[in-house]
C-alpha cells in the first residue's frame, strides 16, 4: 500500500506544468454575452463521459479550453479526456497452441527454450561479464591518468557487455539509417518500450543516457559501467531535481568530448503499438534533435516492460527464454526547432516521425499517468475552469 | 439475450441495432460489446455503479452523478441505446433529448429552475457561490423570454440549443 501512496507522491511532485503546453494563441477572449445555450450545452462534458464509458481515444490534439466565437467550450482536459490503459496494456498473442497437435509442439518448444537455449544463454551472458569485468576493471583503475584512452576502451567495453546481452536474447536487430556519430549540441530521442531499448543502442553506438535512479543490481550497474559512458540519473520524487537534471543535461549537449546523449522524452515505458506525449525537456536544449524509431517484432516476443508489474530481472528471464527479440531500428534525420515552433510543438512533430516510421499510433496521453489514477483535483479543476470562464463572460457586458 | 456467453450471434446483434435505431453500425456494437464485457467484471450482465466508477475519466467527470441514476443497471441493449446520442449517426433531436434527459432527473419532462441549478452546480463546483449561480442562472433565463419560475419542457430545449450545432460524438474504437 505503502508503495502506490509514494507513486501518488511522485505524480503529484512530477506534474507537467500545464500552462506549458497551453499553445499561446488558444484563449481568446471570449466575444459576446453569456447565454441561456452557453449554460444548458453540457454536451462537451457529456462527451468526455460518453468517451470515457467507451474507451474511446481522442485523435484531436486540441488541449484546454478554446472559446469560440460566443460559446464556452471544453475540448479536452489533458489529463481526463482519453483511455490510457491502452497505451499501457501488453496484449498478449493470440493463442496458438489450443488443439491437440500444436499443444505438444509448443511443449516441445518450452522445453527446448528453458532446457536447452536457457542455460545456453545464461552461459553466454556469464561468460561476457567475466571477460567484460576483467578488461574493465583493470582499465578503470589502471589507467586513471590517462583519460581520453580510458574513455575509448570502456566504450568499447560498454559496447561489448551489450553485444553479450543481445546474444543471450538472440537478439536479430536491424539498424536503418546512419549510425550516429559524437558531434557537440546534438542529442538523440527514441520511443521507450523497455530497458533493453537502451541495450540494443548501446550496442552499436556508446550513448550517455539519462535515468530514472534504480534500486538493486540495476542501481550499482548505473553507479558504476554507465557512470563512464556518462549517465545523467534523477530521481522522480525529487522536486527540485528537475532544474538539477536541465542543467545537468544543457551543460552535457554542450561538452564536445560527452559521448551523444540520448533521451527517452516519453519518460515510461509503452507498449509498442502507441506513443506518448514527449515530454519538452529533450526539445529546449537549443540542440538538434536526431530521432530513432524502435519497433519490435511482436511474433517473437512482447518486449514491452510493465515496471509496475514486473521487476527487470524477470523481464530479462522472460526475454532470454523466448526464442528471440527481434526489432528493427531506424536512425532519422536530425531535426531542428523551426522558427516560431514551441517546444512542444516541437516534440510533438519529431514524435509524428517517429511513430510514421515505426508504424505505430500516436496518443495525446500523459505517460505519467500511468504511475496514477486521476484524482479528484482534476475534476476540480475542470469546475474551476468553467466557473471562473462563466464569471468572466458575466462581466463582460 | 445470453448474458452468460461471451459470444454474440448475429440475431443479438441486429435486436441491438433495431432498439438504437440504427445509429451504430455491426462492428462497432460488437466493439461496444467487447467494452461491456470489459467493465462488467462481474458477468452479472449489466453493469453497477462501483465498475463504472472503476473506469477513472468517468469518475472525475462533473456530471457522473447524474449519469449514474440513468445508467445504473443497464443491460447491452439498454447500454447501446444509452450511448446511441454520441454516435455520429444519431440526430441532433436525437441529442438534445439526451440533454434534456440528463436535466430531468426526476424524469417528469420538466426541467425546473432547481434542476438547472443543480446542472451548474456540479459543473462549477465551489468555485461559484450558490447566489452568484442563482444571479447567473436567473439573468440568462430572463435574457432569453424565461422567467426564474418557469418550467422548460423538450421543445423549449429544441428551440435554446436547436441551432447550435452540437458536438457530442464520440468515435467507437473499432480493432
Amino acid at each position: 500500500m505503502s508503495k502506490v501512496n509514494s507513486s501518488n507522491m511522485e505524480l503529484e511532485l512530477y506534474r507537467p506544468n500545464i500552462e506549458d503546453y497551453l499553445p499561446t494563441d488558444s484563449i481568446q477572449e471570449p466575444l459576446g454575452k453569456l447565454k441561456l445555450r452557453d449554460l444548458l450545452d453540457i454536451s462537451p462534458t457529456l462527451r468526455e463521459a460518453g468517451g470515457a464509458i467507451v474507451d474511446a481515444i481522442e485523435r484531436k490534439l486540441s488541449i484546454f479550453f478554446s472559446v469560440y466565437v460566443g460559446r464556452l467550450r471544453v475540448i479536452s482536459n489533458l489529463d481526463s479526456e482519453d483511455s490510457f490503459t491502452r497505451c499501457f496494456k501488453s496484449n498478449p498473442p493470440e493463442t496458438w497452441n489450443w488443439n491437440v497437435y500444436l499443444f505438444p509442439l509448443w511443449c516441445l518448444g518450452v522445453v527446448v527454450r528453458y532446457g536447452i537455449l536457457f542455460p545456453v544463454r545464461a552461459l553466454i551472458l556469464t561468460s561476457g561479464w567475466i571477460i567484460f569485468l576483467s578488461c574493465y576493471i583493470p582499465v578503470h583503475l589502471l589507467l586513471k591518468g590517462h583519460d581520453k584512452l580510458r574513455k575509448k576502451l570502456e566504450r568499447a567495453l560498454v559496447e561489448l557487455i551489450c553485444s553479450f546481452f543481445v546474444a543471450s536474447w538472440t537478439g536479430v536487430v536491424k539498424y536503418h539509417g546512419p549510425r550516429p556519430c559524437a558531434r557537440p549540441k546534438q542529442v538523440f530521442v527514441a520511443n521507450h518500450t523497455s530497458m533493453i531499448d537502451f541495450i540494443i543502442l548501446e550496442q552499436t553506438t556508446a550513448f550517455a543516457v539519462i535515468m530514472q535512479k534504480h534500486p538493486g543490481w540495476v542501481g550499482l550497474l548505473q553507479k558504476t559501467i554507465l557512470e563512464s559512458v556518462g549517465c545523467i540519473l534523477f530521481n522522480r520524487s525529487e522536486a527540485k531535481d528537475r532544474e538539477i537534471v536541465s542543467r545537468k543535461l544543457r551543460e552535457h549537449v554542450e561538452g564536445a568530448e560527452n559521448n551523444p546523449l540520448l533521451i527517452f522524452p516519453e519518460g515510461t515505458c509503452v507498449n509498442n503499438n502507441y506513443t506518448v506525449m514527449f515530454k519538452k525537456g529533450a526539445f529546449e536544449l537549443g540542440s538538434t534533435v536526431c530521432p530513432i524509431a524502435i519497433k519490435y517484432n511482436k511474433i517473437f516476443v512482447d518486449a514491452f516492460w510493465n515496471s509496475k508489474k514486473q521487476s527487470f530481472t524477470t523481464h530479462l528471464l522472460q526475454l532470454m527464454t523466448s526464442w528471440a527479440v527481434v526489432c528493427d531500428v531506424w536512425y532519422l534525420e536530425p531535426q531542428n526547432m523551426k522558427p516560431g515552433e514551441t517546444p512542444i510543438e516541437f516534440a510533438e512533430r519529431v514524435r509524428e516521425i517517429i511513430s510514421a516510421r515505426a508504424g505505430i499510433k500516436m496518443v495525446p496521453w500523459d505517460g505519467f499517468l500511468k504511475y496514477s489514477r486521476p484524482s479528484p483535483k482534476h475534476r476540480e479543476r475542470k469546475q474551476q475552469a468553467f466557473a471562473e470562464s462563466v464569471l468572466r463572460r458575466l462581466e463582460d457586458k | 439475450m445470453g448474458n452468460t456467453s461471451s459470444m454474440l450471434t448475429q440475431y443479438d446483434i441486429e435486436e441491438v441495432q433495431e432498439h438504437c435505431n440504427n445509429t451504430f453500425s455491426q462492428q462497432e456494437i460488437v466493439s461496444l460489446y467487447q467494452r461491456f464485457c470489459q467493465l462488467d467484471r462481474n458477468s452479472g450482465g449489466f453493469i453497477s455503479a462501483d465498475e463504472f466508477l472503476s473506469v477513472p475519466e468517468f469518475a472525475v467527470n462533473p456530471l457522473s452523478q447524474r449519469l449514474f441514476r440513468m445508467i445504473d443497471g443497464l443491460n447491452f441493449k439498454e447500454f447501446v441505446a444509452f450511448l446511441s446520442a454520441f454516435s455520429s449517426r444519431a440526430t441532433l433531436q436525437h441529442k438534445v433529448e439526451y440533454i434534456f434527459k440528463v436535466y430531468d432527473s426526476d424524469g417528469n419532462g420538466k426541467v425546473a429552475f432547481s434542476d438547472l441549478l443543480d446542472v451548474l452546480r456540479d459543473l462549477t463546483g465551489q468555485f461559484i457561490s450558490e447566489q452568484q449561480r442563482e444571479l447567473v442562472l436567473t439573468q440568462v433565463l430572463e435574457e432569453a423570454g424565461y422567467t426564474k419560475d418557469s418550467i422548460l419542457v423538450l421543445s423549449d430545449f429544441m428551440k435554446i440549443l436547436g441551432n447550435s450545432g452540437l458536438k457530442m460524438e464520440v468515435e467507437i474504437p473499432v480493432d
